[in-house]
């Protein structure tokens, strides 16, 4: 099992005095190498079921494990990504691949090699020696996926990471992020706002209730391609697991 | 003719008018040499100086109290900075003290530092390390608070130890402010000196405007601070100069 959450709560102190429950009771299981999306809508915790996975903090009851470990502090197995590059803007791009490795014992000459091999998957290679803001928007989130793909991760959490970029862009990323990842074999949790995208990208689907949020449906995609979300997108069944989801969240009660 | 080419032609018409202007008019309206000198009159007075005044010694002592009184100040500024930058209770226990001290008047310390270290060289250095302290300390202070808590948990979910964070992800991302601080800092460092050297000095470019303030010989106080701005901008370009390599990273702004 690659990743659990076992009815974990987590309950914020707010500055006020007051609390604030994030999410109550989340259930879930991620098999390894699978591609799990978590859907829900805005603040229904869903970055604080990827913070408590990276291990940033604990939850305030049940237990989230990640390979079977129960995640107490940063975990080194976890990868994240946010929407934001978080490439350091003073490292050339290789450098920025090489960060994730060196406080793990890893030697030079080994870093610059793994952070090479991961530039050349995400399909970066001659531009090692540029700096990230020589680099278009898809290109840093692709250097971004390579530094987290580069400390060899059991799982790797996204968080929004396509949200910034422009539409087209967007499909294209995806369809590089999908495919490298399934040839890495890498168990996912991706956040994500846009419905057609969870369904495109994943295995499954994660619904989320409003706050606190729980897990309110589970919706396995029973589609080819996972590889290739472009090609994916052309099906029309793709549209009836968005309505579902659509359905799922209210989000027409929610317009009016 | 490009705009580039033009815009220097024109900065160096404006500068020839006023070299003549200031050559030619004060004569014309009667104005004595000891108000206003010309040009001329200064550049002869520049010689006497090299000749008499020990120009070149008093020009030296002045850069090298600026020099050392912005390496001093500047250091412990950002050193200071970075500490209080880390801890979050001394940041709070200290700031009205800081704000206090920032808002005080700086120079205004001179004649105490006179009274407690004498005619020395020690004041002005004093005087030039607490002007230069504050602009550095605030800037590093205020770069602290706004580092990217994303990057950090970042650096923290990679396992880096607290002090691998602050010296791969906030002390670079400070950078652009440090050197910022540093180049407010310069400016203020010749003030410093000159303020020192103009209270309580027998050396330096400070104390010959103020001999020369008394003895009625406008064209040296115009020559020195001539050469007191010489001192500031050659500073200051230093420091542009490395910001420019330092911060090479940063897109240049578009114009």
């Amino acid at each position: 099992m690659a990743l659990e959450f076992d009815h974990v709560s987590k309950t914020f102190a707010l500055p006020s005095g007051q609390e604030l429950t994030a999410v109550n009771d989340i259930n879930f299981k991620v098999e390894k190498g699978e591609f799990v999306s978590v859907v829900g809508p805005s603040g229904c915790g869903k970055s604080t079921i990827l913070s408590m996975t990276a291990g940033l903090y604990q939850p305030t009851s049940g237990q989230v494990k990640v390979s079977g470990q129960l995640v107490t502090k940063p975990n080194p197995h976890v990868g994240f990504m946010l929407q934001k590059d978080l490439l350091l803007p003073w490292r050339t791009i290789i450098k920025n691949v090489e960060f994730g490795l060196e406080s793990r014992g890893v030697s030079k000459s080994e870093r610059r090699d793994r952070a090479m091999a991961e530039l050349e998957r995400c399909h970066l290679k001659g531009f090692e020696n540029h700096y990230p803001y020589q680099l278009s928007g898809g290109m840093r989130q692709r250097a971004a996926l390579a530094r987290t793909l580069a400390i060899d991760p059991d799982i790797i959490l996204l968080d929004e990471p396509f949200s910034a970029l422009d539409a087209q862009t967007k499909l294209l990323i995806q369809d590089s992020f999908a495919e490298t990842i399934k040839e890495a074999g890498i168990t996912t949790l991706l956040i994500t706002h846009d419905l057609a995208e969870s369904v495109i990208m994943s295995d499954r689907v994660l619904v989320l209730s409003e706050r606190p949020g729980t897990v309110q449906r589970e919706i396995p995609i029973a589609l080819p391609n996972r590889e290739h979300p472009l090609a994916r997108r052309q099906m029309t069944e793709i549209h009836e697991y968005a309505n579902e989801i659509f359905t799922l969240l209210k989000l027409d009660r929610r317009a009016a | 003719m490009s705009q580039a080419t033009t815009q220097k032609l024109v900065a160096v018409t404006i500068l020839a008018l006023v070299l003549l202007v200031w050559q030619f008019l004060p004569p014309a309206l009667g104005v004595p040499k000891f108000i206003i000198p010309t040009i001329t009159d200064m550049l002869s007075e520049l010689g006497r100086m090299y000749r008499r005044e020990d120009l070149i010694e008093n020009t030296l002592s002045t850069a090298l109290y600026t020099v050392l009184g912005f390496g001093i100040g500047s250091a412990l500024g950002a050193a200071i900075g970075y500490l209080l930058g880390l801890s979050e209770f001394w940041e709070r226990v200290l700031s009205p003290y800081i704000l206090a001290l920032q808002i005080a008047p700086k120079v205004a310390f001179a004649p105490l530092f006179i009274m407690w270290f004498g005619y020395n060289a020690t004041p002005k250095l004093l005087v030039t390390v607490l002007i230069v302290f504050f602009p550095v300390l605030v800037n590093v202070l205020a770069a602290m608070k706004t580092v990217d808590r994303d990057m950090v948990n970042l650096a923290r979910a990679y396992s880096l130890t607290r002090w691998q964070i602050f010296m791969k992800v906030e002390f670079p991302s400070t950078l652009p402010n440090l050197m910022a601080g540093l180049r407010i800092a310069s400016t203020l460092a010749v003030i410093g000196v000159t303020v020192g050297e103009l209270v309580g000095g027998n050396t330096g470019l400070g104390f010959l405007i103020s001999y020369g303030g008394g003895q009625a010989n406008a064209a040296m106080v115009f020559n020195s601070i001539v050469l007191l701005t010489v001192i500031g901008i050659l500073l200051y370009s230093v420091l542009v100069w490395a910001e420019e390599r330092l911060l090479h990273y940063l897109p240049k702004k578009e114009h």
